[in-house]
């Protein structure tokens, strides 16, 4: 039972976790894209279309991060070359994203997808209860878990990720230093477009294979929540993510053991929770303080 | 969809010569609260469109508005349509009621008709259909086919319709197990696959065999089909979904209803009513049985041509959750008690909001 | 070749006019070819999308509606955004709003006096407010983040009113179905100038011009420019950023409340468990569109609200997908922001070995 609600809230927490360790990595850099619903979006549909076509799950993957990056690159383009309005712009971008997809996804309407297959790592999957949680998931979920690994160590054990830091601190600095503040920036946003594309792909393909417009519902701003949430740092974003998972499969697990309390009031303990705990981190006020990225939101134009 | 398409095309050729205006005799229009492509609700209120178009061919053009949100936007939806010359507006959602009213007092010359509310007027006219027919046939079939005897139900939104489906449901497998218990988890939401999807695990965790659910995605019975149990279509066909998982579905369809209407706006004879009927009508179908043994396929056939022949599911004895009796034996319920139904049957595990 | 933006020695006056110019017709063009490709006569399509709206009353009444309550949330949030307080929660506070102003009419249906709309109407700017006050008062008491709070807070109003709406506050002859009583004419927003509009854009209008007026003249409207561009010169200066938290998020709290209330009073009369087309999220996007300037929030509300407009005009007419009207929206966004970009800077298109230092200079 208990095994059972774990594997539920790993397929719940995975998109998100997905998309927030990338936009955590955009937002180190300085950046705030709030385009991430708008990215999830675009690469739930392509990863479902190039999948469909092609039989392939894994090109469908790919597709869904080429999907993710495109517009990113896009949203890159506006705020980082044109120095455009960060906020405004990432608006535009979910606008744009979830009437496109649908355009393009018009097509795939109640169309069976097809799911990506589990993978059972050989040995471990077998240990009682932990090898069924851990190691008999679909790729896309060991492929979260690396990400987080990946960007806690290249943020804070390679000097690439202490320059991708020092120009989401201080850009004048970082460029003083010679470091080209706007290419680092765009790599970040690139990046954060590829792993929302992944989460896109996670929902269209793994979650619940199938394609329906607007089918992310919000994912990609509980993304975004929580990477404040995780006050910029990857593991955090764990935390955040099965905390947030947890708390929504739950809420359906006391309603079906029949609690008598009106659903409303248990739909809104996800949300209640995230404002609670938050409250309870940044309250540690040094701690927040130091990794809160300084010019997050912050346009940046070199002028030599 | 293709058609979809290609009647668009054609519709712009038509515009682009300028000859729209009376290039039919009847023009339909739609509103509809989702995406076309939602595969639940508003995806069979436009093949319902659709079903118009084929059958009428030149001599009616329809249009529609999707997603258009209940709230102020949907009175101007509506306004538009009266104004761009249309002859019969079909709004398709209970939160459309009075923005229909208001703009139907406006244009006393323009037929409204609004899906699932209870206001009418002389130039509006209301429709819903008898889906809790078809819930308690699942009902019986859950309760044949459940080995633990526990079935989940998906919920969206408390509103009676949703709450008669429950009923109906329990009705339905208690006249075949009167012990059987049924949990309903309500997900407030019509429409969000991820969470449907965990609503289904759960209720499967919970020790549920069987899912049945009154929320528009596929996403439900994709989980039966993954963890071995059985579930339920809802409002389409879902077999493609779940080929091992779908007992049968119950489909919305509208098209009999809006060929009918339409074709009384041709004849000059519409006129107001209230309209809800569910099988006999064929507005409410079964879709085929499947992955059922002989008999329970026979028995749901049978209960269907009962409730073809004229029999209500909600006719006594009914006794309510709280102990108090709803219907004595052999009364039918009116239909009034149905439409406005807030009470839960005895055995449902939940609590209704009050 | 690469792109390279030199910036202006000040704002150009010429690019502030010609720059919304310049990303319309960007739109048009794209737009066109969206159009081509669906296979619909571009110009048609470009008629009914732009122009069609203006031609006749009703739709461009149905704009100025549509408008509204964005200008009026707008104004709010570009108090925040001008100070650095990022409230993306304008949409729960429209709906807290919205209930607290229909306390009256829904609880007390009887009183009905002139007193009313007076009483709803400031309940809920204090409904909104008091919402607004939890994301600023968690950011200067715990200092954490109020983008997230106020967002977090926009699902548990949107579920708050679910609530009320099916349980206590729902219509006791509407066969428990999910909607409030219908208010009654005293608690109704009136139509002023011959039922063309309710009563709501004069009062828009006019706040948007108070506070137009407010941030250009006032000590209160230096305080939070310069508090938004040098949070440290301005607390030299004495000014408090707690302070100005509170003001700005109650301020654009209260602006959503009563754009909440008047359109529930003034077009719903009546509380639904959705009342919001999510205006509190589309007037983000206005407040940036109008350079956080209340006259220019007014005309970019009525720029986005033709784009809904035009959308549905297209959608209808043109049998096109309403996809179709928010990839144009999305565009029109697009091009708007990118040629902003023009007003402070220069955009020069430079080979790599000529971007010498000594021509630099003479430019900046």
């Amino acid at each position: 039972m208990f095994e059972a609600v774990l594997l539920t809230v790993i397929t719940a927490a995975t998109p998100l976790l997905i998309a927030a360790i990338g936009e955590l990595v955009v937002e180190r850099s300085g950046v705030l894209n709030l385009g991430v619903e708008g990215m999830m979006i675009m690469g739930a549909v392509i990863g479902f279309a190039i999948a469909n076509q092609t039989g392939s799950g894994t090109l469908g993957v790919i597709g869904a991060i080429a999907a993710g990056m495109a517009m990113s690159a896009l949203f890159g383009f506006l705020v980082l070359v044109l120095v455009a309005n960060q906020v405004a712009t990432g608006l535009a971008l979910t606008i744009l994203g979830l009437g496109l997809s649908g355009m393009i996804g018009e097509a795939y309407i109640g169309v069976p997808g097809l799911r990506i297959p589990e993978l059972y790592i050989p040995i471990l999957s077998d240990i009682p209860f932990i090898g069924p949680v851990f190691f008999q998931q679909d790729a896309i979920v060991y492929i979260g878990f690396a990400l987080i690994i990946g960007v806690a160590y290249f943020l804070f054990r390679t000097r690439a990720g202490l320059i991708l830091r020092s120009v989401g601190d201080n850009h004048g600095s970082a460029h003083a230093l010679g470091y080209s503040v706007l290419k680092i920036r765009f790599m970040a946003v690139l990046f954060g477009g590829a792993c929302a594309g992944l989460a896109g792909a996670y929902m269209s393909l793994a979650y619940t294979p199938q394609w329906v417009e607007n089918m992310t519902a919000g994912r990609g701003w509980i993304a975004l929540a929580l990477v404040v949430f995780a006050s910029w740092l990857p593991f955090r974003v764990i935390i955040g993510a099965y905390l947030f998972g947890a708390v929504s499969v739950l809420n359906l697990h006391a309603q079906a053991i029949g609690l008598g309390v009106p659903s409303q009031f248990l739909s809104s303990l996800p949300y209640l929770a995230t404002i609670g705990v938050l409250v309870l981190i940044s309250a540690n006020r040094r701690l927040t303080l130091v990794n809160t990225p300084a010019c997050l939101g912050k346009p940046f134009v070199p002028d030599r | 969809m293709k058609s979809l398409l290609k009647a668009t095309v054609a519709a712009a050729a038509f515009l682009a010569a300028g000859t729209a205006a009376n290039a039919a005799d009847v023009k339909a229009c739609f509103v509809y609260v989702g995406p076309v492509g939602d595969f639940g609700w508003t995806y069979q209120h436009d093949q319902g469109r659709l079903a118009v178009v084929e059958h009428f061919g030149d001599k009616v053009e329809t249009a529609f508005l999707e997603s258009v949100a209940e709230g102020p936007d949907a009175e101007r939806a509506i306004e538009r349509f009266a104004r761009e010359g249309c002859d019969i507006i079909f709004t398709t959602s209970f939160g459309y009621m009075n923005p229909t009213i208001k703009v139907a007092k406006k244009f006393p010359d323009v037929k409204f008709e609004h899906a699932t509310g209870y206001k009418t007027a002389d130039n509006v006219a209301t429709y819903n259909s008898k889906f809790h027919q078809g819930r308690y046939i699942i009902g019986q079939v859950a309760a044949k086919q459940s080995k633990s005897g526990v079935a989940g139900y998906i919920a969206s939104f408390p509103i009676p319709e949703v709450i008669a489906g429950i009923n109906a449901f329990m009705l339905g497998a208690q006249s075949v197990n009167p012990d059987f218990q049924l949990k309903v988890v309500w997900v407030n939401t019509w429409f969000d696959p991820g969470k449907e999807a965990d609503a289904a695990k759960a209720l499967i965790d919970q020790g549920a065999d069987i899912i049945t659910q009154h929320t528009d995605s596929t996403a439900p019975l994709q989980v039966a089909q993954e963890r071995g149990v059985h579930g339920f279509g809802q409002a389409s066909d879902m077999v493609a979904f779940a080929p091992d998982a779908q007992y049968t579905a119950i489909i919305d369809d509208w098209a009999p209803y809006y060929i009918h209407r339409v074709q009384d706006v041709l004849d000059g004879t519409w006129e107001s009513h209230s309209s809800w009927e569910g099988l006999a009508e064929k507005h409410v179908v079964m879709a085929p049985y499947t992955n059922l043994p002989a008999d329970v396929v026979e028995m749901a056939k049978a209960t269907e041509a009962k409730i073809v022949g004229g029999w209500e599911p909600f006719t006594g004895p009914i006794t309510k959750q709280d102990g108090t009796v709803a219907a004595e034996d052999g009364v039918r319920l009116d239909d009034g008690a149905i439409l406005g139904m807030n009470w839960y049957v005895k055995g449902v595990d939940d609590q209704l909001p009050q | 070749m690469r792109i390279e933006l030199v910036k202006r020695k000040e704002h150009s006056e010429l690019m502030s006019l010609m720059s919304p110019l310049i990303a319309v017709g960007l739109t048009a063009l794209s737009a066109a070819i969206i159009f081509a490709i669906s296979g619909v006569n571009p110009a048609l399509g470009l008629y009914k999308f732009f122009i069609e709206p203006l031609t006749e009353q009703w739709s461009l009444e149905a704009t100025i509606e549509k408008a509204t309550p964005l200008i009026l949330i707008g104004c709010g949030l570009a108090v925040c955004y001008l100070s650095n307080n990022w409230n993306i929660g304008a949409e729960g506070q429209f709906v807290v709003g919205a209930m607290f102003g229909s306390i009256l009419p829904v609880m007390f249906p009887s009183f009905e006096n002139s007193l009313t709309l007076p009483l709803m109407l400031i309940s809920g700017v204090i409904g909104g407010a008091l919402w607004a006050m939890i994301p600023a008062l968690l950011k200067t008491r715990f200092n954490t983040n109020e983008i997230l709070t106020s967002l977090m807070l926009v699902y548990v109003a949107g579920l708050l009113l679910d609530y009320l709406v099916r349980g206590p506050w729902r219509d006791p002859d509407g066969f428990n179905f999910p909607e409030s009583r219908i208010f009654s004419d005293a608690a109704t927003l009136p139509d002023v100038f011959g039922g063309m509009m309710s009563l709501a854009t004069p009062i828009t209008i006019i706040i948007a011009l108070v506070l137009a007026l407010v941030l250009a003249k006032t000590i209160k409207g230096f305080e939070i420019r310069v508090m938004g561009e040098s949070p440290r010169a301005g607390s030299f200066a004495g000014f408090s950023a707690k302070r100005l938290t509170i003001f700005s998020f109650a301020l654009a709290g209260g602006l959503a409340g009563l754009a909440g209330t008047m359109v529930v009073s003034g077009s719903l009369n009546q509380l639904l468990p959705s009342i919001s087309p999510g205006y509190g999220f589309t007037a983000i996007i206005v407040a940036f569109l109008g350079r956080l300037n209340p006259i220019g929030i007014i005309i970019a509300g009525f720029v986005l609200a033709l784009s809904y407009i035009g959308g549905e005009g297209v959608q209808s007419g043109l049998g096109v997908s309403n996809k179709i009207a928010s990839v144009i929206q999305g565009l029109l966004l697009f091009y708007v922001l990118a040629c902003d970009t023009l007003i402070l800077y220069r955009i020069r298109m430079v080979s790599r070995r000529a971007a010498n230092p000594a021509g630099e200079v003479s430019h900046v």
